[in-house]
């Protein structure tokens, strides 16, 4: 299993360890909900260095990027810009999820999931034109500084970010000495997600934990995910669903004469379902992925599901029948027994509020 | 790993202890505890319900998964606890303080069959 510049850390806070894609990553460090709150309620740090960074460059860069992702990078006018963007397969399907930071006018930044990075990379350098390079930096580190107090206590520990960040709108990301500093997460909070060199890592971490940020596990990143209703590749998507199955529509620019990787088979293609949240009405069990919902227009399948520490509920993300609307009742199949539950737009809970 | 010695256990992760008035109190263990994680939901029987050893007769829940926990003796459910139902986690911060339910063995139930301390220890550590 393939290890972290803070391994260490994790292993000297107490963390508990699981195999994550092939990575030691650590759970929790000893109550995975009191992290969440943290994160919620002040601000937390996660190792998100499993994540891969991908520098891409060169004078056909963006021709590049506007073919292989379904999201346009022309959207990105100002340096530094970030967007969220599928990557598909020829037939629509979702090869990853990642974001885009446009650095200079022909240079990007990706960052990809840790599962998929080998297979991405494999795909992008198929797709790539001469005039446009590719570098896996496998040099970085990453960490995800999330929570309301999160910018603040960043810059208590790391003084040196405080000039290039303090201005950085959301979604923004700028150099800060070597530390690449990002005002994106994964979350639903504000904060900020950091890229450094793996041998700076151990210091910033211990620094960040000094000015009382309190480290997070991917227990804890999973039910922060879940409430701010982002999917998680390979469990809410995967090649065998379109954007538009999962609630990404937004994310794909069809407009315009462009063509990308997917776009045709886009184009072509009926959609029968989509992606809502549920919460459950009962206190009867929690709501799992793969549990059967049933409602009024048909039968639907929960793809992400666990309990909310901020709603002190079970919720989830479902793929339902196209013609279902948020507010409607449908039932649970959860443990043998069907149990009521309600559709909701995502997001749950953003920025510390509860909306649904 | 914390495993009492005045305790018995079953290779399904609960721990039993006899009371002073000759019923059973049945938890999960430590081991239990740890794999699941922070537990947010347990589902107990009612008072009154009569049990086969070995019967899933209660459900506790984790934010990551959901476990049974089995009757490990024949018997009749006499209480449960129902302070759990509100705060769940009792179960992670003192697994053998925070009882799931009390049953009366049947007669014929043998609850100093199950394993001792040391043989659940052992049962677990070379799996």
């Amino acid at each position: 299993m393939r290890r972290t510049p803070l391994y260490d850390a994790h292993r000297a806070a107490n963390a508990k360890m699981v195999e994550f894609a092939g990575w030691e990553m650590p759970l929790h460090y000893g109550s995975q909900i009191e992290e969440h709150h943290a994160v919620r309620r002040a601000a937390g740090v996660f190792d998100t260095s499993h994540m891969l960074a991908l520098d891409l460059e060169g004078t056909a860069a963006r021709q590049f990027l506007r073919h292989a992702l379904a999201n346009d990078v022309e959207r990105l006018r100002l340096p530094g810009k970030a967007l969220y963007s599928c990557l598909l397969a020829e037939d629509g399907g979702i090869l990853d999820d990642l974001i885009v930071y446009r650095l200079a006018e022909d240079r990007y930044r990706i960052v990809l999931n840790a599962a998929t990075a080998r297979s991405d990379l494999a795909w992008l350098e198929r797709l790539r034109p001469a005039g446009a390079s590719l570098r896996a930096r496998h040099d970085l580190a990453m960490l995800a500084v999330q929570g309301p107090r999160a910018r603040e206590k960043c810059w208590a520990a790391l003084p040196e970010l405080r000039a290039a960040s303090e201005a950085l709108g959301v979604f923004f990301g700028a150099q800060a000495g070597d530390i690449f500093v990002a005002r994106t997460g994964y979350t639903g909070e504000d904060g900020f997600e950091l890229l450094l060199p793996a041998g700076r890592a151990p210091d910033a971490w211990r620094r960040l934990h000094d000015a009382g940020v309190r480290p997070c596990g991917l227990g804890a990143r999973d039910t922060l995910r879940l409430e701010a209703g982002m999917n998680l590749y390979g469990q809410d998507m995967d090649s065998s669903v379109t954007p538009f199955e999962c609630g990404l529509a937004w994310s794909v620019a069809l407009e315009g004469p462009r063509t990308f990787v997917g776009k045709q088979a886009l184009a072509r293609h009926t959609t029968a379902q989509r992606m809502l949240g549920l919460v459950l009405e009962e206190r009867a069990g929690v709501l799992r992925s793969h549990q059967a919902v049933h409602g009024a227009h048909g039968e639907g399948m929960i793809t992400s599901g666990s309990f909310s520490p901020t709603m002190n509920a079970s919720i989830a993300l479902a793929r339902l029948p196209a013609a279902c609307e948020p507010g409607e009742r449908v039932q649970v199949t959860v443990r043998d027994r069907p149990l009521a539950a309600r559709t909701v737009q995502p997001p749950f809970v953003r920025r510390g509020m509860i909306l649904v | 790993m914390n495993i009492p010695e005045s305790l018995r256990y079953t290779a399904s992760h609960e721990w039993v202890r006899a009371e002073s008035d000759g019923t059973l109190s049945v938890g999960i263990t430590d081991h239990a505890q740890d794999s699941l994680g922070e537990l947010v939901f347990v589902e107990l029987p009612e008072a009154g319900r009569r049990l086969a050893a070995g019967d899933a007769c209660a459900v506790v829940e984790s934010v990551k998964a959901a476990a049974d926990v089995y009757a490990p003796v024949a018997g009749e459910v006499v209480a449960r606890n129902d302070a759990l139902a509100e705060a769940p986690n009792q179960v992670n911060k003192d697994p053998y303080a925070a009882w799931l339910f009390r049953i009366k063995p049947a007669e014929g139930a043998f609850p100093e069959n199950l394993m001792d301390a040391r043989t659940y220890r052992k049962s677990f550590s070379e799996a």
